[in-house]
């Protein structure tokens, strides 16, 4: 990784760039969470985040699409700034409803699933498309029943999210962030809340997911998984980044002590 | 362990090595259920010796004056609801918005109006012709109002009961709808926020849905207050169903008959309202219904059970 890109306006100067965080900085009162955090994730790149809990991997991920706001710093997604308007030369802050468009490029899916317990797996893939993007419901619903296919829930279409287990909860978040076509897909610790017989079903539709060719980044603790899927292992702690690199590297051969304790804690 | 059958572990003495079961005898619901019966029987007793006309109460029922009084009663308490209805989201939403002036408003609204008497309330509009004469609200730049008459035309006691009943109602659902939006778990606005959703999307399509759930008991049981709280209109001389009895029982002097025959439609009104809540609240609990259930049999449910326990489920 080269040092931190200084020029003032990004743009599309590079194409395969899909991500740029610069310096982004984020606190909660006296907390620095996050302290000058730089980033870059290339198209159809799988991004792991690795680090213990509080080491600002989640903060990272709700910054890129402006759940939280940061304090500082700059994240570009496609040449757009995320939660601001470039007009002559300066970032305008936009309001929520111009950061709601902004997102609708970006999926998510949340460590609780976060499904809308009021509707039925069908209507929770169909509602973005439908209600944000505006697209026929007749179509909207033939491509989430595609999806659901896809991710093995094709008969669970009618039913309420609280009848399925977790892992299938998940598999319809990844479903809804799907439908929405995003440019890039944002995962936080979408396996920590299964029971350990269930991991394996989501993990292995993100990993189709990413031989498909979606550009992701993954906040997790599945080591195995980020070894095997991940073109990219960033290592967090303390709100900055400690090292990076592809997997072999970071997760094979960890030049710095605080990777290496972390790594011995995680999979032993 | 001087339990015969469990000699070993993992071991379970045959069927026919278990032991009779004596069952507690339950006496108290046998006692309780005399002593009510007895106590039930002397009422009658003394219910039937009372100088009272019971012959005359269905009569009563459906006295010209009587069903205007009731009529008056619905359509003030569904009105001053409605609007309060209306009123409190818009000064819950205000509550929670990130807007510091707006907060500031909102909680100055629900302390005023939720802080004075409804009877105070109800006074102060009806006398309002003692300050203002003449109610004026000109259109800005037409030169034209929309009301210039004096106020005592205008503040009719119909008018002065909905404005102390509805925006006291009102303060008390902004705190309703307040509690229920924030019930809702943050998880969900994220999650719509993530799927491209701006701010009137996310209260509209996945917040207040799920906060109904928790708003419509408290909300039935405040309905089922108005109806009977707009009794404290007949102090101005509007007709709902009191000063409707007091009417006619001033002339008949048939009192207690008059006042039973009331005390009939009010439970009629509320029963009907019971049920109303009911089906609201099947309504929104839709992802967790019990769909083998008929509708009489949900009908009766909807009767046996204080809303509020309903809602818990």
């Amino acid at each position: 990784m080269s040092a931190p890109v200084t020029a003032p306006v990004e743009g599309a100067v590079e194409r395969d760039v899909l991500v740029r965080a610069k310096q982004v900085r984020k606190h909660y009162g006296a907390l620095e969470v996050l302290r000058g955090v730089d980033l870059t994730v290339r198209r159809g790149e799988v991004v792991v985040l690795l680090g213990a809990s509080g080491a600002g991997k989640s903060t990272l991920l709700r910054c890129i699409n402006h759940l939280e706001a940061a304090d500082g710093g700059e994240i570009w997604v496609d040449g757009v700034p995320i939660g601001f308007r470039l007009a002559d030369g300066k970032l305008h802050e936009l309001p929520e409803r111009g950061v709601a468009r902004q997102r609708a490029d970006i999926g998510m899916v949340f460590q609780r699933f976060n499904l809308f317990p009021h509707r039925t797996v069908l209507d929770n893939v169909v509602e973005g498309p439908v209600q944000v993007l505006g697209v026929p419901r007749k179509e909207a619903e033939a491509r989430a029943r595609e999806l659901l296919a896809r991710v093995g829930l094709a008969e669970k279409v009618d039913v309420y999210p609280d009848r399925l287990s977790g892992g299938q909860q998940q598999r319809v978040a990844i479903a809804r962030a799907l439908a929405m076509r995003p440019k890039l897909l944002l995962f936080d610790e979408p396996t920590s809340a299964l029971d350990p017989e269930l991991v394996g079903e989501v993990l292995a539709v993100m990993t189709e997911l990413a031989r498909e060719g979606m550009t992701m980044i993954v906040v997790t603790h599945e080591i195995a998984f980020a070894r095997e899927v991940a073109d990219h292992v960033v290592f967090m702690d303390g709100g900055v980044v400690v090292e990076e690199g592809p997997p072999e590297a970071v997760i094979g051969a960890p030049q710095h002590e605080r990777t290496r304790s972390f790594l011995a804690r995680v999979s032993s | 362990m001087a339990d015969p059958g469990a000699t070993a572990v993992g071991l379970r003495p045959a069927d026919a090595e278990l032991l009779p079961q004596v069952r507690i005898k339950r006496w108290g619901r046998w006692v309780a259920a005399v002593l009510v019966a007895a106590v039930l029987v002397l009422l009658l007793v003394a219910v039937s010796r009372g100088d009272i006309d019971y012959g005359s109460v269905p009569d009563l029922l459906t006295q010209q004056v009587i069903l205007e009084g009731l009529v008056n009663t619905i359509v003030l308490a569904v009105v001053a609801q409605g609007g309060a209805i209306v009123l409190g989201t818009v000064v819950a939403l205000m509550r929670t918005s990130t807007n510091p002036v707006l907060r500031a408003v909102s909680w100055l609204y629900v302390w005023v109006f939720r802080g004075l008497p409804v009877l105070l309330q109800i006074l102060l509009w009806y006398n309002i012709a003692l300050v203002f004469p003449t109610i004026s609200i000109p259109v800005p730049f037409t030169g034209s109002y929309l009301v210039d008459q004096p106020a005592n035309a205008l503040m009719t006691g119909f008018l002065a009961a909905l404005l102390g009943l509805g925006l006291n109602e009102s303060a008390y659902m902004a705190e309703i709808v307040r509690a229920g939006l924030t019930s809702v778990d943050r998880g969900q606005t994220e999650a719509a926020k993530s799927i491209g959703m701006g701010p009137r999307k996310v209260l509209t399509r996945v917040v207040l849905p799920q906060a109904m759930r928790v708003i419509i008991p408290p909300t039935g049981n405040d309905f089922i207050n108005m109806l009977k709280g707009t009794s404290i209109a007949s102090v101005i001389g509007f007709t709902e169903l009191i000063h409707a009895a007091n009417n006619l029982s001033s002339r008949s002097l048939a009192v207690m008959e008059t006042l039973l025959a009331v005390a009939v439609w009010y439970m009629v009104v509320v029963s009907v309202a019971n049920v109303g809540q009911y089906f609201l609240e099947r309504h929104y609990g839709a992802a967790h219904r019990d769909p083998s259930a008929g509708i009489w049999s949900r009908i009766g449910g909807s009767l046996k059970v204080p809303p509020f326990v309903r809602g818990q489920r």
